[in-house]
C-alpha cells in the first residue's frame, strides 16, 4: 500500500479519536449555550474535575477504569446542578460579559483548588489491559484505546441522536432551543429543561475528560487548555445542533492532527484561520440558526 | 409652565441647571490629581521597585485602552491582547530583525501597526454580536499567536525574540538596572494617553459610544453610523494597547509569543472589572491593585493567588459589577446620605 | 414635489414558512395622519421594522418621498427622515433625559462624528434639546437618569427622542402602552400637537383615541392590509368589528 494512504488512514482515525472527545466534552457546551444563550467558559472545569475524579477513584479507591468512567460522569453530573441553580440562573439575563467574567472566576477558582490537591504535573490513570495494547484494524494496527474512544463516542453519538430525535424529551429540548418563549407558552418548563440538560452535559464533559487523561493529559489547566477548541467547535457546529456540534469536532480533530502530521508549525494556524472564515461567513455556525 | 405642584423646580431654573451641568461635567475634579500624584511619590519613595512599577503603568495603559471599547462602547472581547502583541512584536521584530532600537520611533511605528491591524480586524469582526464577537475576537488573537509559532524563524517563537536591542532613550538617556528612566518615560506617555482617551469619552463621539453600549437598536434608529463608531473606537483602543505593548518590548528588552495568550486577554480585562468598567480611573485602580496583589501573593502561593482572583471575579460579578471604584462611589453615597439610601 | 412622504409597495416578509407580511401596500401623504389597527400578531410592528429597515423585506419597495430606500440601511433612513418610538422603550437607561435627547440631535447633525471637544458645550444643541423637553414638559426632569423616571414619563423620552430627529415620517408604535390611563391622555395630547407637516403612523389599540387622531385608518390581519378608510367607514366595517371581536375581544371597543 502506497505510503501516502497509510498517513491518510492514520490521520483519519487518530483524527477521529480525537474528534471524540471534543464531541463528548463539547455537545453538553453545545446545547446549554443553545437553551439559554449562557456563555460558559467554565465548561472545561467540569471536563477536568471528572478527569481527576477518574484519576482519584483508580489509584486510589482501586476502581476499575470503566466504572470510574461512569461514575466521575454521574458524580460530575449531579455535583453540577447546584453551580446551575445558585450562580447560572442568576446570570441568564445579564449581558455575555457577565456570564464571561463568572464562569472565568469559576475556572479560576477550579482550576487553583485543583493544583492545590492534585499539584501541576501531568497525572495518568492505569488502563485495563485491553485498552492498552494495539489491534488491527486491517491496513496497521492502531492503539486500542483510541478504538475504544472511537466506539464509545459512536455509541453515545447513538444514545444522544435517538434521544434529541426520538423521545418526548428530546423534542422539548429541540423545541426550547429553536424559540424559547413559544416552548414556555405551551408548557414546558425551560427552567427544569435546562437544569437537566445542564447537568447531562456537564456529565458528558467528566466522562470526556475521564477519556481525554491518556490522551491529552491531564493537569488543572485542562480546564482553560482545550476550552478554546470547545468553544470553536460549539461556535463553528452552531448552537444547540447535535449534527453541527459533531462535524465541527470532526472536522477540527482530523485537521489538527492532519495539521501536525504534515505541517507541524502551520496545523494551529490553519485552524485558526478556518474558524474565522466559518464565522465571518456564517456567524451562527454551520448549523446554527440566524 | 411644568410647574404645576409647588415643591417642583421652575423649568426656567431647572434649565438654566441643565445647561450648567452638561456644559460642565468634563471639567477636572481636583481627586482626579490623585493618581499621578501617587505615581509620582512611587518615583521617590520605591526608587528601586521601579521595573515593577514601569510594568503597573503598562498595564493601566493596557487597561485604559480595554476600558475605551468594553467600558464605554461595550465591545467584549477575548482577544484584546493581539493588539498587544502587535505593539511588542513590531518593537521586538524592528531592532532584531531590521537592526532599529531608537525607542521613539519605533513605539510610533508599532503605535500605527497595532491601530492598522486594530482598524483592519475591527472593520469585519464588529459587524458581529455576542458569542459569535467573543469567538472572532479570541481566535484572531490566537491566530496572530499560530502565525508567529509558524515562523518562529523570524519570531523566535516561544522562546522569544533573540538579540533584542533597545537603544537609548532620544540617544541619550541608558536604561538603569531599576528602571527609573523607563518609569518617567512611561508614566508622561500614560498622562499623554490618558488625557486623549479622556478627550474622546467626554466628546460627543464618546457619548455616542456610550449610546451604543446603553442602546444599539436605538442609536440604530436614531441614524447612528455604529459599525463606523465601533471601528473608530477599536482602532484608538488598538494603537493604545499597541503601545502599551512597545513599551513592554521596550522597557524589558523580551518579548516571546505568550503575550497572545488567552490568559492575557483575561488578565487585562479582570484588571479593568475589578477596577471598575467605564470609568477611566478604573483602569487605574484594577491594574495596581492586581499587580501589587499578584506580585505578593503569586509569589507566596500561586493556588491561591488564582483561586482569589477566580473569588474576586465572581463576588464582583454577583455582587460588585461597577468594580472597586463603583463600590467606593456607593459606599460614599451610603454615607453621604446617612444610609438612607 | 408631489410624492407622497411614505410609500410602501407590495411588501413581504416571511421567516421560513411564516408570512408575517403580504403584499402590503401603504401610503403616507405629507403631513397624513393614519392610523395602524388590527388584532394581536398582525404583524403591525413588523411593518414598522420593514419600514424603518431594522427588518429587511423578502421582495417589495418602500420609498420616502419619491426617493427608493429600500436596500438603503436603517440609519441612513433615519438621518433621511424616519423616526419611530417603540412600542417597549428603547432608552438610554443609564444616561440622563438631557443626554438620550442630545444623543438623537447629535447623530442628526453630525455632531457625534466629533471626538475632541467636551460634548455638552455646543449651546445651540443643548438649547434645541431642552426646547423638544420643554415641550412634552419634561424639562424639570432633564438631569435625571432614564430609569429612574416612572414609565409614563420615560414613554415621553421616547416621543422626545424621536421630535429630535426632526423626522418627515414619525412611526408611533402603541406610545401610550404601558401607561396608566390617567396619564396616556398627556402622551396623546402630545402626539396630537406634532408639527403638522410630518406625516404619520400611529398603531393605537385605544379605538377613541384612533377615531380621534387619524384622518386615515389601515387595518392589518395576519400580516396583510385587511381595509382601509376613513375613520367613520372603518367604524361601520362590519368585517372589521368581526375581526375585532373575533380574536381580540379585549382590544375591541369601536
Amino acid at each position: 500500500m502506497p505510503q501516502s494512504i497509510v498517513i491518510l488512514i492514520s490521520i483519519l482515525f487518530d483524527g477521529l479519536a480525537y474528534a471524540m472527545v471534543l464531541f463528548i466534552i463539547a455537545v453538553g457546551l453545545s446545547i446549554t449555550m443553545g437553551l439559554m444563550g449562557f456563555v460558559n467558559l467554565a465548561h472545561g472545569a467540569f471536563a477536568m474535575a471528572g478527569g481527576y475524579l477518574v484519576v482519584t477513584l483508580t489509584k486510589s479507591w482501586g476502581v476499575p477504569f470503566l466504572p470510574s468512567l461512569v461514575i466521575a460522569a454521574v458524580v460530575i453530573g449531579i455535583a453540577s446542578i447546584p453551580f446551575e441553580r445558585l450562580l447560572y440562573s442568576k446570570l441568564y439575563k445579564a449581558t455575555e460579559l457577565d456570564q464571561v467574567l463568572l464562569t472565568i472566576g469559576l475556572a479560576f477558582m477550579t482550576i487553583a483548588g485543583y493544583t492545590y490537591f492534585y499539584g501541576p504535573a501531568p497525572l495518568t490513570v492505569p488502563l485495563p489491559e485491553f485498552l492498552t495494547g494495539q489491534i488491527d484494524i486491517g491496513v496497521r494496527t492502531v492503539p486500542s484505546y483510541r478504538a475504544f474512544i472511537i466506539a464509545v463516542g459512536a455509541v453515545l453519538i447513538a444514545v444522544l441522536w435517538y434521544g434529541f430525535e426520538r423521545t418526548n424529551l428530546g423534542a422539548k429540548i429541540r423545541a426550547a432551543v429553536d424559540n424559547r418563549r413559544m416552548a414556555q407558552s405551551v408548557g414546558i418548563n425551560v427552567d427544569r429543561l435546562f437544569t437537566l440538560t445542564f447537568a447531562v452535559g456537564s456529565g458528558l464533559a467528566a466522562l470526556g475528560g475521564g477519556l481525554a487523561i491518556q490522551t491529552f493529559g491531564l493537569t488543572p489547566s485542562f480546564a482553560v487548555l482545550y476550552l478554546v477548541f470547545f468553544l470553536i467547535i460549539v461556535s463553528v457546529g452552531g448552537l444547540g445542533s447535535l449534527k453541527g456540534t459533531l462535524i465541527a469536532s470532526i472536522m477540527l480533530g482530523v485537521f489538527d492532527i492532519g495539521g501536525k502530521y504534515l505541517y507541524s508549525d502551520a496545523g494551529g494556524f490553519f485552524i485558526y484561520a478556518l474558524t474565522v472564515l466559518v464565522l465571518l461567513i456564517k456567524p451562527a455556525g454551520l448549523y446554527g440558526r440566524e | 409652565m411644568a410647574a404645576s405642584d409647588a415643591n417642583a423646580v421652575p423649568a426656567v431654573t431647572m434649565r438654566a441647571r441643565a445647561i450648567e451641568y452638561i456644559g460642565k461635567r468634563h471639567r477636572f475634579h481636583v481627586w482626579e490629581a490623585l493618581p499621578w500624584i501617587l505615581i509620582a511619590a512611587a518615583y521617590f519613595v520605591f526608587p528601586d521597585r521601579m521595573t515593577f512599577g514601569t510594568q503597573v503603568l503598562i498595564a493601566i495603559m493596557f487597561a485604559l485602552s480595554l476600558d475605551l471599547i468594553l467600558g464605554y462602547a461595550g465591545i467584549v472581547t477575548l482577544g484584546h491582547a493581539a493588539f498587544f502583541g502587535v505593539g511588542a512584536y513590531t518593537v521586538a521584530l524592528l531592532t532584531a530583525r531590521l537592526n532599529w532600537g531608537e525607542p521613539v520611533t519605533s513605539l510610533i511605528i508599532a503605535t500605527l501597526i497595532s491601530a492598522a491591524a486594530g482598524f483592519i480586524s475591527g472593520w469585519f469582526l464588529l459587524r458581529y454580536r455576542g458569542l459569535t464577537l467573543l469567538m472572532l475576537t479570541l481566535a484572531t488573537a490566537i491566530l496572530l499567536q499560530e502565525a508567529g509559532n509558524y515562523r518562529s524563524d523570524i519570531t523566535g517563537g516561544y522562546d522569544g525574540v533573540p538579540g533584542m536591542e533597545i537603544w537609548k532613550l532620544f540617544g541619550v538617556f541608558e536604561n538603569d538596572l531599576y528602571g527609573r528612566t523607563y518609569y518617567i518615560y512611561i508614566a508622561v506617555l500614560l498622562f499623554l494617553v490618558f488625557l486623549v482617551v479622556r478627550r474622546i469619552v467626554y466628546s460627543p463621539f464618546g457619548a455616542a459610544l456610550t449610546g451604543i453600549r446603553e442602546n444599539v437598536r436605538r442609536m440604530h434608529a436614531i441614524g447612528s453610523p455604529v459599525h463606523r463608531r465601533l471601528v473608530a473606537a477599536y482602532t484608538i483602543a488598538a494603537g493604545i494597547a499597541g503601545m502599551a505593548g512597545a513599551l513592554f518590548a521596550q522597557s524589558t528588552a523580551y518579548t516571546t509569543l505568550g503575550v497572545f495568550d488567552f490568559e492575557s486577554s483575561a488578565k487585562v480585562m479582570v484588571m479593568l472589572i475589578l477596577g471598575g468598567t467605564g470609568r477611566l480611573y478604573g483602569a487605574f485602580a484594577g491594574a495596581t491593585i492586581y499587580m501589587l496583589l499578584e506580585d505578593h501573593l503569586a509569589k507566596l502561593s500561586p493556588e491561591f493567588w488564582q483561586f482569589g482572583i477566580g473569588l474576586l471575579l465572581v463576588l464582583a460579578v454577583l455582587f460588585a459589577r461597577r468594580g472597586l471604584l463603583g463600590l467606593i462611589e456607593d459606599i460614599g453615597i451610603y454615607f453621604k446620605t446617612g444610609g438612607k439610601s | 414635489m408631489s410624492a407622497p412622504a411614505l410609500e410602501v409597495r407590495d411588501l413581504n416578509r416571511s421567516f421560513g414558512a411564516l408570512r408575517v407580511a403580504r403584499d402590503i401596500n401603504l401610503t403616507l401623504e405629507r403631513g397624513a395622519r393614519r392610523a395602524l389597527i388590527g388584532p394581536n400578531g398582525a404583524g403591525k410592528t413588523t411593518l414598522v421594522n420593514l419600514i424603518t429597515g431594522a427588518l429587511a423585506p423578502s421582495s417589495g419597495s418602500v420609498a420616502l418621498n419619491g426617493e427608493d430606500i429600500t436596500k438603503v440601511s436603517q440609519a441612513e433612513r433615519a438621518r433621511r427622515g424616519i423616526a419611530r418610538t417603540f412600542q417597549i422603550n428603547q432608552l438610554f437607561r443609564g444616561l440622563t433625559v438631557l443626554e438620550n435627547v442630545v444623543m438623537a440631535i447629535g447623530e442628526r447633525t453630525g455632531d457625534c462624528n466629533n471626538l475632541w471637544r467636551p460634548a455638552g458645550t455646543k449651546r445651540i444643541i443643548i438649547d434645541e434639546a431642552l426646547d423638544h423637553l420643554d415641550s412634552l414638559r419634561l424639562v424639570e426632569d432633564s438631569l435625571k437618569l432614564v430609569r429612574e423616571l416612572p414609565y409614563g414619563r420615560q414613554r415621553l423620552v421616547e416621543i422626545a427622542i424621536a421630535m429630535a430627529q426632526k423626522p418627515r415620517v414619525l412611526l408611533l408604535d402603541e406610545p401610550a402602552a404601558g401607561v396608566p390611563s390617567s396619564e396616556s391622555h398627556l402622551i396623546l395630547d402630545v402626539v396630537a400637537s406634532l408639527d403638522p407637516d410630518i406625516a404619520i403612523l400611529i398603531i393605537e389599540h385605544d379605538m377613541d383615541v384612533v377615531f380621534r387622531f387619524a384622518q386615515q385608518i389601515t387595518v392589518l390581519v395576519a400580516g396583510a392590509v385587511f381595509t382601509e378608510g376613513a375613520p367613520k367607514d372603518i367604524r361601520a366595517d362590519e368585517r372589521v368589528r368581526a375581526v375585532y371581536l373575533g380574536q381580540d375581544a379585549g382590544a375591541g371597543h369601536g
